[in-house]
Formats: C-alpha cells, structure tokens, sequence
C-alpha cells in the first residue's frame, strides 16, 4: 500500500544551531609538527609501493629461483605485495565502477544490456573467473611476472567491483529531481554537474560498499596469490603464497604467523584508508537526520586536515577543478519538445524499430557465443557429465542452505541481543566489521589440523569452512537491524509484559527479519564462493576433499581441463541465479513490504 | 519582460492517452511587478513555473524572453525551491558561489559577489556552515542569495515558504518585501507560485487564479494596496473574500454547468482521509454554520490552508454530501442526514454515495462478486488502474478507494495475501 505523501517536515527557526566558527585563515606554507607526520606517512606509503612492486617486471624463472619462505622475517615484504595488489585492484575497481555505472545510467540502451549482464557476473564464483582468465593473463606477459601480478589483481577486482557498480549506479539513478533542476537552472555544464551534484551524491554508500567488499578482497587475494593451472606453478610473493607453502609443510607456526601479520595489515588499511574516506564522505550523506547521529571520526583525517602543506595542496587542486567547471562550450542546450500526438505514434513506431533491431543483435551475439562454448564444452564432455556436475551443484546447494541455516540460528538471537544494548553495539560492531574483512582462509590450516589429528568425515566437517567468513554478515546485520527497532515498540513490549518466546516471535524476529535476510543473501553468496576454496585442502602429503561442485571446479583447474572448467563455473553460476532469483528476492521483497518498521 | 503565448503542455498517460495540464496559458510579466500564480494542486501553476524557466517545454507556445523565444533555461532568470534544493555537502558560502561557478567568473569576483549576497539575505556570519546545521527559515535563505547571486532579471519562486512554519515564513516574507520595496534587490520582476490566499495578497501586485485538470487562467487580479499591506484591514479582507470566490469558481467551474458526473473507474482520487471527511461534515452541520459556511471562515476554524481544505470540499461535492459554489460550501439533504446518524448509518450512507458516485468502488464490489472465491487480487486493480495512471497517481487513487471501501465496510481488505475480499479475517 502506498503511503500518502507526506508534506516536507516543518523546520522550527527556534531550534539550536551548531554552527562551524568561520575558520581563521592559517598562515600558509608554515610547516608544523602535523606536517611532518603527514610526511612520514605519505613516505611510508611510497616506500611501500616501491618495495612492493620490485620484481613485478621481472621473469618467472628468476621467481621460480627464489621460493617462498617460511621464515617470519619476509613477512612484512610479503604483506607489502599483498596489500599492494589490493590497492592497484581498487584503483582498476573505481575505473572500471566510473565507467560501466555512468553509461548504464545515462544510456537506456546500454542499460539494457549492462544490467542483467552484471547481474550474471557477480554471481559468477570469483575463482571461477580466475580460472578461465588465467592463461589469457599469463600469455599477456609471457614468462613474466607481470602476468601472474595481473591474475591475482584480477581475483579482487572481480571479488569488489561488481558491488562497487551497483552502487554507483543506484545513486546516479536516484540524485533528487529538485538538484538536478537547481543544476539545469544554473545552466551547469554535464561535466561541472557530474562533479559537483552526480558523484558527490554517490560518494558515501560508494564508500560504505567499497569498504563491505574489501572483505571479499583479502579472501581472494590469499586464495590467488598461489596459481596452479595444469602445468603452470606460479607462487607470488605473498601471504597467499605464504600461508599455502606453510601448508604444504604442515608448519603450523608458520600459519600461526601468517594470521598475526594479516591483523596487522588490516588494522591498518582500516585505519590508514577506510576510516578516513568513511569520515570524510559523511559530509555527501544527503539525509538530514546524519546531523544529530554520531559523526565517524578518523586520526589519520584530523591529521591530514591539521597539515598546511596537505591543505594547501587540495586547495589548488579544488581551485583547479573549480576553474574547469567554466560555462558550458558550443551551443546552449535544447530542450526537446515533446512530441505532437501525430509526431508520436512514428516516432514510437521508429523507436520500437531501433529496439528489434537491438534485440535482436544481442540475441544473434548470445546465440553465436552460446553455441561455441557449446561446440568447446560439448565435444570434449557428455550429456551424463553434465548431470553429474549439476548433482554435485546439488551437494555444494545442500551444505550452502543447511550453514546459513545453522549460522543464522546461531547468530540471530546474539546480534539482537547486541543490537538492543546501544552501548554493547557501539563495541561490537567495529570489531564484528573486522571479523568479517577478516580471510577465512588463513584460518582453514587450524581447521585441517583438528580435522587430520581426529580423522573426523571431511563431507561435514569440511563444510563450516563455507560459512567461516560469510557468518560474520548475518551477526552484521541483525546487530544493525534491532537497533533500529524503535524505542515504542520495545516499550509496548515491557508494557504488555510480552515475554519469552512471545516476544522473539512478535516483536524481536519480524523487526530484524528485513535485515536478517540481507545479510542472509550476502553470506550465502559468500559460502557459494569460498566453496571453491572449502572443498578442498591441502595438509603435507594429505588431501581433503568433499564431494561439491566445488571441489570439482579445483580439480578441473589443476588438471587444466578447460571444458571442465567451464561447464563446473557455468553450472555454479546458474545455481547462484536460480537461487536468487526464485528464492532470495522474493523473500526480500515480502520482508521489506511486511515487516517494515516505521 | 517575458512573455508567455498560448502554452500547452500535457504528460503522457502510460496507456498513451494524453493528460492536459495546461490548457491556452497567455500571460505578459512586466517589468517591476510581483506576480501571484495562485491554485491549488494539480492547477499545473508549478509545471508553468517551470516552463518559464526552461527546465521543462511547452507541448504547444512559445516563452518570449527579451524578445527571443527560450529553448531552455534562459540567463537571467532564477529560481527558488519549495525544499530549498540546497546541496548538503557545500557550504553556504559554496552553494551560494554555484551558479557563478557555472558562469565561469574569476574566484575572486564569485567570492565577492557572493559575501554580498549573502549578507544582503541577512546571514552573515554563516557562510561556512553546512545547510544541515541550519534551521529551515535559513536554509531558504540561502536558497534566495543562491537565486539573486547571478543578478537574474527575474525571480521564480516555487512555494518558497511552505516548507516553513508560519512565523518563519511570515518574517522571511517581509524581509524579502523590505528589500524589494528598497531596491535592494538586482531583479525587475518576480513569480511567486502558492496556494496561501492571505500570500498572495500580502505580496503580489497581480494574482492569476488557476483552474484545475486542466489549468486555466480564469481571472487576473490586480492588488494595488500600498505596502505594508495589514492582514487585518478591512480591504485586504475584501480581497482575499475575493479571492476565494474566484478559486471556488475556478474549482467548481464547469461543474456549476452541469451537475457532477459519477466518476469513471478509472478517474484518479485524492486521497482524503474518512475522519477528516466525517470531521467537515460535522462542522458545516453545527453552530454556527447550520449546514454552509463561508470558506475562508472554515479554513480559518479549522486551521486548514485552502490548498488542504479544497480536496475535502471537492470529495465531499463528489458524494453529493455538499455543495461548492461562490466561495460558500453547503451541504446537501444526503449531507445533512449524514450529519445525524449514528455510527453505523454513517457507515451505510457512506458506502451506498460511495456505489453511486465513484466508480472504482462499484467495479471493486463487482469485481470480488464475480470471483469464484469471492477474493480478488489487488494486483487486478492496480493492473487496470495503472493503464491510465501514471504510478504515483494510480498508488493514491487506490490507496483511496481501499481506505474508503474498507471505512464503508464494503469490502475488506489483507495486506498478507494482497486479496480484497468481503470476509474480515
């Protein structure tokens, strides 16, 4: 049911103002003691960079020469090539994110066309990407390690920037009308409109995605540093490489200071990049209620903003880009008159014409594609093959639902527990969020060692790995959910004296149910994906195998066998559709329109 | 200054049919005058509004701006927004600079100009505060020094005040008064889009009244009292009694002719809720009104603007339960016995002018008799109505008919399943 709409909320002039004291113009240029530590960070960070990327032009064999260590000292310069990797694929992300959502949201025709197909990617499992593209990668720099960088960057561009774009997109396509029409009033040009009014207005839940998926990165990222594709061996410098080697000689301190390292580097990507960008992107959040919530706040950025040289520096730079916002070139813009009724039946008629046309090109260009891979997958595989993967695609579907299951009866009732206690949430929260960027995988080795020294049945006890990162999202957002629920409600409640199960039954599961199941969709797309990392493990000498979809797709992969390969991602993808198609959609869309709260 | 010749302009149903919004504008703005635009929704006095200041062209006319026909937003003319349309994340200072950013002027000259007009709105002192830090009154400041920073020659305001509480309002309209009576202000003539009655006369040396589906312009009322006009003086009273009639006239217009037609299925509701439906009928039958009332009296008891009071007054025209003519609203025999029954006869009238008059509830009743089970899908409904409607209207007229059915007790309705059914569960 629709809701009437509502006039816009009187606003008292009597209410207390906060307001900023105008600032008083620093002296510019005279250095202080924030400048210096701004300095040494934006040292450390080259420092970083040139360390990280030695050798990435070099050959394999000379890499081939110079194995992994499992000496603690090369940690440091392995997380330095890790973290660096990270950062190149975010920077590819934001391109690729900048590009694809602004023409999917300026051009009807693209958009047709992008956003189903991006719907396919991202439910594409990301190491499936990895090992169709991998030969591709390697041959674009033959015998260098350049190639096997570019494999491994990839892993984490597929793993964020599918999110990245979504989001994008979504905000270009919701930028309030009465903006857009101060922006054509003053005659902006598109460029000066898109900088000004488009990205700003996209910054924060651009941010906020960026940060939510960087998670996926790090899983990714240790999962691909390691490259095994029929005859090609590849080990990156790196923790992956690093935590995978520890496993193949069943060194358990080794992993244990794999997982230290890893911590430490995410406490400070966390502190030395996200906090600042989240702290700064708050001043784009568009809702007025962010006035009187608790502004995040970030050391790095008060340092940064403390610093005359930094400012100085985005002063020109904002000064710049303000002189490139000048009156718009060529002739002023037209409107379109819009069409005479005569005018409008032709002009329809043509554009159903251009659409047929269109179709039908992205029909024929599917068709064609189709049939070669059918052609490829086909000739090298049967009909029975195809069944038994589907079957396996069944197993790996029965341990995905039976953990979400078993996670959310676990960590629903703990994340409204939290939830309610605002003081307990305020704690909680950030370190659930670390939790979650946390890579499971570096924990699999302690998993495998229980698993060996009990001899317990890997097609279970292999399965908790799925969900091992994944949980982290279902305790996010419940946490989140219930303490949105508002304050009458729990009132009523105590008022009532609703107790006991009553109470979860009426009041605490429908209020965090909406919530519930978008953490529920995110961690299970999350187990989908580690699947191809869960089913199996290597410990020494010893295997570990569950039989899954998964577990085929790596065994695909090590043997080379492309058509395998393919025909394993392909069904995989089409399980993740399915799935979301038939089952988690709309059940978001009956939470969100029954259970809304408020 | 500008001229406004013949301007049509109809949307585009989503059955393809076309949707008149306004019908043969013609309209001359001349130089040194405050034009009022007074209707109530759905007049298209803001899609005019619009049109004049080129963000949205005219299906038929032309604009005439200095002597040359627009082809979209033309320089020299500004607007301010009903919501302000203030960009959250710049600074006062900053937002205000935007339109001369736009122009391309040197930063020194913007950040003059700009400190100028921001202290000319009366808010010096803020300009590196950011919109959310300030109350409503002075975000629409804002909005205004943002609008006379380029030096337009004409000023358009979209309902600049009625996002504001009244006290607000009533001191951010003087002050705008102030200065224009000053020659404070770089502009040569306003627009001012309302639906406020008392505003209009307070501000404007010229009122257009608007008639509604389609808009028309039915009179042109010039205002010459002196400035400062007093609310309170027997002439601006006058006026305003003027005014109502004209509106009235304006609402009511062809209906007057002949009597209200039942509405099609398919026509659009307003949504207005029972209890304030059952609220007007009240009033109109007690003391001291014993069943017609002035209108400006009625909107005045019952605190309501005449752009909130219209909507009730038409439904109640449409159930045949009163009668809207010549600024009066009263109530008929239907009406009248209405006023005394008791709550279940109130019911039973309710849902019998409901059959009668509005179309979209007999077809619903019809519609759920003639299912097997005696359930129907509100998805039927939302189908048929969404042929003619555009989304938002066919949201609302839904939204009105299930409130009024269910009010009625013709039919129930469960959100769970989305079926209207007879049977309350």
């Amino acid at each position: 049911m629709p809701k009437s709409r509502s006039r816009p909320h009187p606003l008292e002039d009597g209410e207390p103002l906060t307001v900023n004291p105008v600032s008083v113009e620093r002296g510019r240029f005279a250095f202080s003691v924030w400048d210096l530590l701004a300095a040494v960070l934006l040292l450390g960070v080259v420092a970083l960079l040139a360390a990280g990327s030695q050798g990435v032009f070099g050959s394999l064999k000379e890499l081939a020469a110079a194995p992994i260590s499992l000496d603690p000292r090369h940690l440091p310069g392995y997380a330095a090539r890790t973290t660096l990797r990270m950062l190149v694929a975010l920077v590819l992300s934001l391109l690729f994110t900048f590009g694809y959502a602004t023409l999917a949201a300026k051009s009807r025709r693209a958009e047709q066309v992008l956003m189903p197909l991006l719907d396919i990617l991202q439910s594409v499992p990301i190491l499936g990407f990895v090992s169709v593209t991998v030969i591709w990668f390697l041959a674009l720099a033959p015998g260098k390690v350049l190639g096997a960088e570019l494999v491994a960057i990839f892993a984490i561009f597929t793993s964020q920037v599918w999110n990245m774009t979504y989001s994008l997109y979504g905000s270009l396509r919701t930028v309030p009308r009465e903006l857009i029409e101060v922006a054509d009033s003053f005659r902006m040009s598109r460029w000066m409109r898109f900088w000004r009014l488009e990205v700003p207005f996209a910054v924060p839940p651009l941010v906020w995605n960026t940060m939510m998926s960087m998670s996926g990165g790090w899983f990714f990222v240790v999962a691909s540093e390691a490259i095994l594709v029929g005859d090609t061996e590849v080990a990156l410098p790196g923790i992956g490489s690093y935590i995978e080697m520890a496993l193949k000689r069943s060194d358990l301190t080794a992993v244990l200071w794999a997982i230290v390292t890893m911590l430490i580097v995410i406490v400070l990507y966390d502190q030395l990049l996200f906090r600042p960008l989240v702290a700064w992107s708050d001043r784009f959040r568009f809702d007025r209620q962010s006035a009187s919530a608790a502004k995040p706040r970030s050391w790095m950025l008060d340092l940064l903003g403390r610093s005359a040289a930094v400012n100085a520096v985005a002063g020109r730079l904002g000064a710049l880009m303000r002189r490139s916002f000048g009156p718009r070139r060529g002739a002023p813009p037209r409107l379109a008159p819009p069409p005479r009724p005569t005018d409008r039946k032709r002009l329809r008629s043509r554009r159903v014409l251009v659409d047929v046309v269109w179709y039908a090109l992205l029909v024929g260009l599917t068709g064609v594609v189709g049939y070669y891979l059918y052609q490829y997958v086909g000739s090298a595989l049967s009909l029975g093959e195809g069944l038994n993967t589907l079957k396996l695609g069944f197993y790996t579907l029965i341990r995905v639902f039976s953990l979400t299951a078993l996670a959310s009866v676990i960590w629903v009732p703990v994340g409204v527990m939290i939830g309610l206690d605002a003081r307990l949430t305020e704690r909680v929260q950030p370190v659930v969020q670390f939790l979650a960027a946390f890579p499971a995988n570096l924990l699999f080795p302690l998993a495998v060692w229980v698993i060996v020294r009990y001899g317990l049945n890997t097609e279970i006890w292999l399965s908790p790995l799925m969900i091992l990162g994944a949980q982290w999202y279902i305790l996010f957002n419940v946490i989140a959910g219930a303490s949105a629920i508002p304050n009458d409600l729990r009132d009523v409640g105590a008022n009532l004296r609703v107790r006991g199960w009553l109470w979860w039954r009426r009041i605490a599961l429908p209020a965090v149910f909406p919530s519930f199941i978008t953490g529920a969709i995110t961690a299970s797309g999350g187990a989908w994906n580690a699947s191809i990392v869960a089913e199996v493990i290597v410990w020494g000498d010893e295997k570990l195998e569950a039989t899954g979809l998964g577990a085929y797709i790596v065994n695909a992969t090590e043997a080379g066998d492309y058509p395998r390969i393919i025909l394993g991602v392909a069904i995989m993808s089409l399980y993740v559709v399915l799935l979301n198609r038939a089952f988690w959609r709309p059940l978001y869309e009956r939470a969100a329109r029954r259970y809304r709260v408020g | 200054m500008l001229e406004l010749v013949g301007i049509h302009r109809s949307f585009v149903r989503p059955d393809g049919s076309d949707l008149l919004v306004l019908d043969g504008i013609d309209f001359t703005l001349r130089e040194g005058e405050i034009v009022g635009m007074l209707g109530r929704s759905g007049s298209g006095k803001s899609t005019l509004l619009r049109i004049i200041a080129g963000l949205l062209p005219p299906s038929a006319g032309k604009v005439v701006y200095q002597g040359k026909p627009i082809a979209g937003p033309p320089e020299g003319v500004a607007m301010v927004f009903q919501s302000f349309g203030l960009f959250p994340w710049l600074t006062v200072l900053e937002n205000v600079q935007l339109g001369l950013e736009a122009l391309g002027l040197p930063a020194a000259e913007q950040r003059t100009r700009a400190v100028d007009a921001i202290d000319l709105i009366g808010l010096d002192g803020f300009e590196q505060a950011y919109p959310r830090e300030l109350s409503g009154g002075m975000q629409q400041r804002v909005g205004l020094a943002r609008a006379l920073v380029v030096h337009p020659n004409i000023l358009l305001m979209d309902e600049p005040f009625s996002a504001l509480d009244v006290l607000t309002a009533e001191t951010l309209r003087s002050d705008l008064l102030d200065l224009w009576q000053g020659g404070r202000l770089p502009i040569k003539a306003m627009v001012l889009v309302t639906h406020s009655i008392e505003e209009a006369v307070l501000m404007c040396d010229r009122v257009l009244v608007f008639s509604t589906k389609p808009g028309r312009v039915t009179a042109d009322v010039a205002i010459t009292l002196p400035h400062p006009r007093e609310r309170e003086a027997s002439e601006f009273r006058l006026l305003v009694d003027h005014l109502y009639t004209e509106l009235t006239d304006a609402v009511a217009g062809e209906r007057r002719v002949r009597p209200p037609q039942p509405l099609a299925a398919e026509t659009s509701l307003h949504y207005v809720a029972p209890g304030l439906l059952v609220g007007l009928v009240e009033t109109l039958a007690d003391e001291p009104y014993r069943g017609s009332a002035d209108l400006p009296d009625l909107a005045d008891e019952l605190r309501l603007d005449v752009g909130d009071l219209f909507p009730v007054a038409e439904t109640l025209q449409h159930l045949h339960m009163a009668q809207l003519s010549g600024g009066d609203l009263r109530l008929t025999a239907q009406g009248a016995s209405f006023a005394v029954a008791d709550g279940d006869g109130r019911k039973k009238l309710f849902g019998e002018m409901l059959l009668e008059h509005v179309g979209l509830i007999g077809h619903i009743v019809e519609a759920i008799r003639e299912r097997p089970d005696h359930l129907l899908p509100i998805e039927r409904v939302e189908e048929m109505l969404s042929e003619t409607l555009d989304p938002e209207s066919a949201g609302e007229t839904l939204h009105t008919a299930v409130t009024w059915g269910r009010y009625a007790e013709l039919f129930s309705y469960d959100d769970r399943r989305r079926q209207l059914g007879f049977e309350d569960v």
